[in-house]
């Protein structure tokens, strides 16, 4: 009889006890959930692709608004868009700030609905500042302008001077300039490289980079202005191959994939001795092979002009803090802040009223023995013209750098591989 | 005595009727409910993704349009006639046949050694499973690195024996046995401890019945060990076939040019997940619908091939015949 009586009280405690507990616990949460809403300490997250050189631009930013906390998450180059299209997509997860490459902006400005108008924060009145072609670059199809325009890629060819020495070739950039006013020229000074170049290097890293270079330099390329994908029907990119393929078919080509890991280690051992050098390689050069600080020296491009990358940086809708964002972009894409950037990375400014500074046209890369690459990738950058650039865009990078490595690693030969990045450019675009 | 029982039985009756209800509904609702977390996960984390993904295959689906269309079987149809799957399938075959089968005869031969009275026995079976708990990732990219074409310790080794450097991405069945080295040498040690314990139910009669009639130690691993233990070797090629076909992360890392996920310049070692990424996730299409009904068309192939297995294995010589 005294279990049947015990038993309901002790029931009755252990539930009176838990209760109590779940009551703590629930305001334990809601008080530290009211105490983090009650600081007005704004954190933004700012994604990007590589080094876009900001760190000290960001001290510099904190210390004149001490409320906003900057946190910075790179990426791998497909990672962070491909990442940025499923957040979007879903509606949450973006940072406050995202980098959207020129290779992509066409597929992102295809849906302006999912990115902030900078237009009606106040960016239409600072539209003078970038280079025209770059504004509107990032404008989409409906006139909203979706990003402000970071770095522009530019052209040049670095090379090995040390290299270019062991096989008899000259040195200095005038005359290594002089040697290849076109591609074909390109090409055979490459079979002249080969013919006495130490063992195991090649003249080029990839087809892949030359192949992008001088797509690079043309327009249209893969898209026409309508939009309409002219991979096929155009002959500057079915001339473009046929140079890239006399290259590799004359054991040019070092064979690697551009930012994998072997490429990387081929900057360290010197396996190629040119590779098509966009302004902001150089920053990528000296992070990889610090070592051969002095070795390298810069050139002029084949056929001039020509542009290789360069970014944008957009505010994505779903952000909390979209002023503050907006905010945080206008500064770090001043003109202050790109001269800036120019002297850490080598990330050519896209603004065209910095082409005329003192300070950056006389600037001289030590790593780059001395070259005046402040010069040299301004003169590029007012010869760029503008590329019309497409949705699917990156499924075609992805198509034609398939189909160079498959004739570099001897599976096909570059008329069956033509054929069948045709085909596969059919079946994306 | 009655008449206290007889008060108690008053004093009780109201509580038991009630007591008894709830205890009557306790014992037949409560195993269900004992149950049910681990079914209510999978209707939410297992079935509703099932259907849900059955659903926009039927469809038109991508990320990035939120205009959506039923199309019936037309993914389906379009997926028998992509040659990209095929190839993808049949890349994902070959891999999975040169690294189930050398892994499940090293398991076995390894539950053998580890059967036989050892000293440090259980420090050697700890080993043996340590391949098994390591980070797949980290894993895929080491042994990466290990068959790089120029700077690879395998492409070394191989220099030093005098044989020449092969292309392990670039070929088709060089990035196959490549694949095949890193599966095995994460699974044939689980293998070989699920292999132990069933070989540590053998009796030792048996053993002895066999070396009393002349077999050594070869035969008797062959006609008593092995059909003992058919149901367990069943069992581990099911279980690979199952993991096997959906191999996706060595292949994935394998490649150095991430952007594409297309297996390598000439799709040689693209399996049919990573096909579903690509059709996914890499690029610009984002094509769900489709990625979706390849989902389905590798469930298909993991049960055809999984019963084509099963009858396969079984036909090992049973110990009662």
């Amino acid at each position: 009889m005294s279990k049947h009586l015990k038993t309901p009280r002790r029931r009755v405690t252990t539930l009176a006890a838990a209760l109590v507990v779940l009551g703590l616990v629930a305001a334990a949460m809601v008080a530290s959930t009211a105490s983090g809403g009650r600081t007005d300490k704004v954190t933004l997250r700012v994604g990007l692709f590589g080094d876009f050189g900001y760190h000290d631009l960001y001290t510099k930013y904190e210390a004149t608004h001490p409320n906003i906390d900057i946190k910075e998450d790179i990426e791998s180059y497909p990672d962070h868009h491909s990442n940025l299209a499923k957040h979007l997509a879903v509606g949450s997860g973006a940072d406050d700030i995202e980098s959207v490459e020129v290779g992509f902006i066409a597929q992102f400005k295809s849906q302006p609905n999912l990115f902030v108008n900078l237009n009606k924060m106040g960016a239409k009145s600072l539209s003078k500042q970038w280079l025209d072609w770059k504004w509107r670059q990032s404008i989409a199809p409906n006139g909203a302008q979706i990003g402000l325009g970071t770095d522009v890629g530019s052209l040049a060819i670095c090379y090995r001077r040390d290299l270019f020495k062991k096989a008899g070739l000259p040195t200095s950039r005038a005359a290594v300039s002089a040697l290849w006013p076109t591609w074909q020229k390109f090409v055979a000074v490459g079979k002249r490289f080969q013919k006495h170049a130490p063992k195991g290097v090649s003249f080029i890293d990839s087809g892949s980079n030359v192949f992008n270079a001088i797509i690079g330099q043309l327009n249209p390329a893969y898209y026409d202005s309508h939009g309409k994908v002219v991979v096929g029907s155009n002959p500057k990119v079915k001339s473009a191959w046929s140079a890239t393929m006399q290259a590799v078919q004359a054991h040019e080509s070092a064979g690697l994939a551009a930012f994998s890991n072997d490429w990387n280690t081929g900057y360290k051992k010197g396996t190629f001795a040119t590779v098509t050098c966009p302004a902001w390689m150089m920053g990528y050069i000296q992070g990889q092979a610090p070592k051969s600080k002095g070795k390298w020296d810069i050139a002029s491009v084949p056929g001039g002009g020509g542009n290789w990358g360069g970014s944008f940086l957009t505010v994505p809708k779903q952000g909390s803090h979209t002023k503050e964002a907006y905010d945080l972009a206008k500064f770090l894409t001043s003109p202050a802040s790109e001269a800036y950037i120019f002297k850490q990375t080598g990330n050519l400014p896209s603004q065209p009223a910095l082409y005329k500074s003192k300070a950056i046209t006389s600037f001289k890369n030590p790593f780059f023995n001395n070259a005046p690459v402040g010069k040299i990738f301004t003169d590029s950058a007012k010869k760029l013209k503008p590329q019309t650039t497409g949705p699917h865009q990156g499924d075609i990078q992805t198509a034609v750098s398939n189909a160079i490595q498959r004739v570099e690693q001897h599976k096909q030969s570059p008329d069956k591989s033509w054929k069948q990045f045709l085909k596969d450019v059919k079946a994306v675009a | 005595m009655s008449g206290q029982t007889a008060v108690e039985a008053r004093v009780a009756r109201p509580r038991r009727t009630l007591r008894s209800r709830v205890q009557r509904v306790d014992s037949s609702v409560s195993p269900y409910l004992y149950i049910s977390p681990f079914f209510i996960l999978f209707a939410i984390f297992g079935l509703f993704p099932l259907g849900y993904t059955a659903w926009v295959a039927l469809t038109d689906r991508t990320l990035l349009n939120p205009d959506t269309h039923f199309v019936g079987l037309l993914n389906f149809t379009n997926l028998i006639h992509d040659s990209y799957f095929w190839n993808a399938v049949e890349n994902t075959m070959a891999i999975w046949l040169i690294a189930t089968v050398p892994q499940l005869l090293i398991a076995l031969f390894l539950a053998h050694l580890l059967n036989a009275k050892l000293r440090a026995r259980t420090f050697f079976r700890m080993c043996v499973l340590l391949p098994q708990v390591t980070s797949l990732v980290a894993v895929s990219l080491i042994f990466t690195q290990l068959f790089s074409r120029q700077y690879g310790l395998v492409n070394y080794g191989l220099g030093a024996f005098g044989a020449s450097h092969v292309d392990w991405e670039s070929g088709r069945l060089s990035s196959w046995i490549a694949l095949s080295v890193m599966v095995t040498w994460r699974w044939a040690g689980y293998n070989a401890l699920i292999y132990l314990a069933a070989m540590q139910g053998i009796p030792e009669e048996l053993y002895e019945a066999a070396a009393i009639d002349g077999a050594k130690s070869w035969k008797q691993f062959w006609n008593v060990t092995v059909p003992l233990l058919r149901p367990t070797i069943i069992f581990t090629v099911i279980v690979s076939t199952i993991g096997g076909l959906q191999l996706f992360t060595e292949p994935y890392l394998f490649e150095p040019l991430k952007q594409g996920a297309t297996g390598g310049s000439a799709r040689q070692y693209q399996t049919v997940v990573m096909y579903m990424y690509e059709k996914a996730f890499a690029g610009t299409q984002f094509n769900f619908g489709y990625a979706a009904a390849i989902g389905w068309a590798i469930f298909l192939l993991i049960a055809v091939i999984s019963l084509i297995n099963f009858l396969i294995v079984r036909r090992i010589r049973s110990v009662e015949h």
